[in-house]
């Protein structure tokens, strides 16, 4: 475990063509990691993501990634998340190959990563086309009782990227609140990146909470306000405003552009991308 | 009732069909008020799941998203996502499951996917999330649908979550353990399964609406039951409560959020 700049961290630990995983299941998204990979400008990744959000909304419109694994593509509450879609209706800015599950199916991958098994197991897609659509969702027979099982490919994340809430001196990482398939993604990658907003002598008492010791820890990085616009339970609220914002920001590819010119492109890091939202409002 | 809307309509429809103590796996939008209805009216116990992992859930507005705080501040308990999928739905622990889609047939099979092929769609979709198994797996469902011919229609461009799938006894043989859609609350009334058959009957019309709307609004030939109900319109304690937690959400959503220092 090494405490890193965000910049140092993406450079050192997410190459070009990587499977990378930006887990946060609505709370805790790494937004200002996103933007870091979006600045040094990766090409051709894998995203892995139950819920890509308005974070994979940019990264692909900004033609970082070239596939994508994933359970569910919208703006949640908004509706579409335009840019995945101009990528999968038009291939811009590149075509974006599609890896897609369910919920269920993608949470068993990621156990089974986790685990370092080879497939997850599930009594799930049943009756559904995604079977006909994704070869990488099969079945296997329990050897027991012969039932038929919906089987997936483990996932394990070159990368696996999150935000937190706290870590304290020896990088040990603590999650409070809703924690999605966090711990899951964690575990089942090479490397785990964690930004947090505040490090700490000491985490508070945890018991029954999530925590993510040291040793499975890659870098920690000091990242105030680094799920913003998703929240931070105990620190900040999801900025709701602003989702409903983005529909109108991404739906042309112009208005995008100039966004994320100005606001990611244009700033430093993730200081100065919140200090451009702040000079807006 | 002449100043109530169909959206306040269905929503109601939807919270009456929920009862005290029962166990609901809630999205978001419509449903997520039906149930939080239930709760503030006639179901205090009812126990309403999100599926970002909480439990319980008790809030004093609407989310926004399926994982805002105030659903994890206010719930029992919050536990990781693979729990609520393996554990409790898969597990057989929910009563009902809420769902919505861009499209259904006449046997309640779902779309959230795709309009078009789906390796070159006109339109792409959020897709499956949560769906496919809360249809598989929950002890009943309810679809919250609005209802026009592109959205009630003949063929699926593509089936996300299985409903009774080809009719008859199909649903059983696929190995789906749940018991499938129960109720369809749409814009008009409601839509249930023939018992035998299990393609969807019109069974009841909300005040001021006919069978004629209702067939004009669906895409296939709709069978109307033997006996319509004729739904009571929204009482007027139910309609305050569902006004003030709209108007609560309104004014919770449109503050400004402080942006981290």
């Amino acid at each position: 475990m090494r405490f890193l700049t965000l910049s140092e961290a993406i450079a050192g630990h997410v190459a070009d063509g990587a499977c990378v995983a930006l887990e946060g299941f609505t709370h805790l998204i790494p937004f200002a990691a996103g933007h870091e990979i979006i600045r040094q400008r990766r090409r051709n990744l894998h995203l892995v993501r139950m819920t890509p959000d308005l974070v994979y909304d940019q990264l692909i419109g900004m033609g970082c990634a070239s596939r994508l694994t994933f359970s569910w593509g919208g703006n949640p509450g908004v509706g579409s998340l335009h840019r995945l879609r101009d990528a999968v209706e038009n291939a811009w800015p590149g075509p974006l190959e599609l890896d897609e599950h369910t919920h269920a199916g993608m949470a068993a991958a990621y156990c089974a990563g986790a685990a370092r098994l080879p497939l997850g197991v599930l009594r799930g897609y049943i009756g559904t086309d995604l079977v006909a659509a994704n070869p990488r969702i099969r079945s296997v027979e329990c050897p027991f009782t012969g039932e038929r099982l919906a089987a997936v490919p483990a996932i394990n994340p070159d990368v696996t990227v999150l935000h937190a809430q706290r870590a304290d001196r020896k990088g040990n990482v603590g999650l409070v609140g809703i924690v999605g398939a966090q711990r899951e993604a964690a575990l089942a990658a090479r490397a785990l990146i964690v930004t947090v907003e505040e490090i700490v002598d000491e985490l508070p008492p945890a018991m029954n909470s999530i925590v993510l010791p040291h040793w499975i820890v890659s870098a920690v990085v000091l990242c105030p306000g680094g799920a913003y616009p998703a929240y931070a339970q105990g620190y900040y609220g999801r900025d709701n405003a602003f989702y409903q914002r983005w529909d109108r920001i991404a739906r042309a590819r112009d208005s995008f552009s100039d966004w994320m010119d100005k606001h990611v492109l244009g700033t430093g890091d993730h200081r100065g991308f919140l200090a451009t939202l702040r000079g807006a409002a | 009732m002449s100043d109530c809307t169909r959206d306040e309509m269905m929503t109601v429809a939807a919270a009456r069909q929920l009862w005290d103590g029962c166990v609901c796996f809630v999205g978001i939008g419509l449903p997520s008020a039906a149930c939080n209805l239930a709760r503030l009216t006639h179901a205090p116990d009812i126990v309403l799941i999100y599926e970002s992992g909480t439990i319980g859930t008790r809030p004093q507005v609407l989310p926004l998203s399926i994982g805002d705080g105030e659903l994890a501040e206010t719930a029992s308990c919050v536990v990781p996502l693979p729990e609520i999928f393996s554990y409790y739905l898969q597990g057989g622990r929910v009563d009902v499951g809420f769902l919505g889609a861009a499209q259904i047939d006449r046997y309640g099979n779902l779309n959230s996917t795709v309009i078009g092929p789906y390796g070159h769609p006109a339109t792409r979709l959020p897709g499956a999330g949560g769906a496919p198994e809360i249809a598989a797996h929950a002890r009943r469902t309810y679809v919250v649908l609005k209802a026009t011919p592109r959205s009630f229609v003949e063929r699926l461009d593509f089936r996300t979550s299985a409903g009774f799938l080809e009719g008859g006894e199909s649903r059983e043989r696929s190995g789906a353990r749940g018991g499938g859609p129960q109720s369809i609350i749409t814009d008009f009334g409601l839509l249930a399964p023939h018992a035998e058959t299990r393609e969807l009957d019109l069974v009841a019309l909300f005040p001021g609406a006919t069978v004629e709307e209702a067939r004009a609004a669906v895409g296939w030939p709709l069978k109307v039951s033997a006996k319509v109900e004729r739904l009571d319109p929204p009482t007027g304690l139910e309609l305050e409560a569902l006004r003030d937690l709209h108007a609560r959400t309104r004014e919770a959503h449109s503050r400004s959020v402080q942006l981290p220092a």
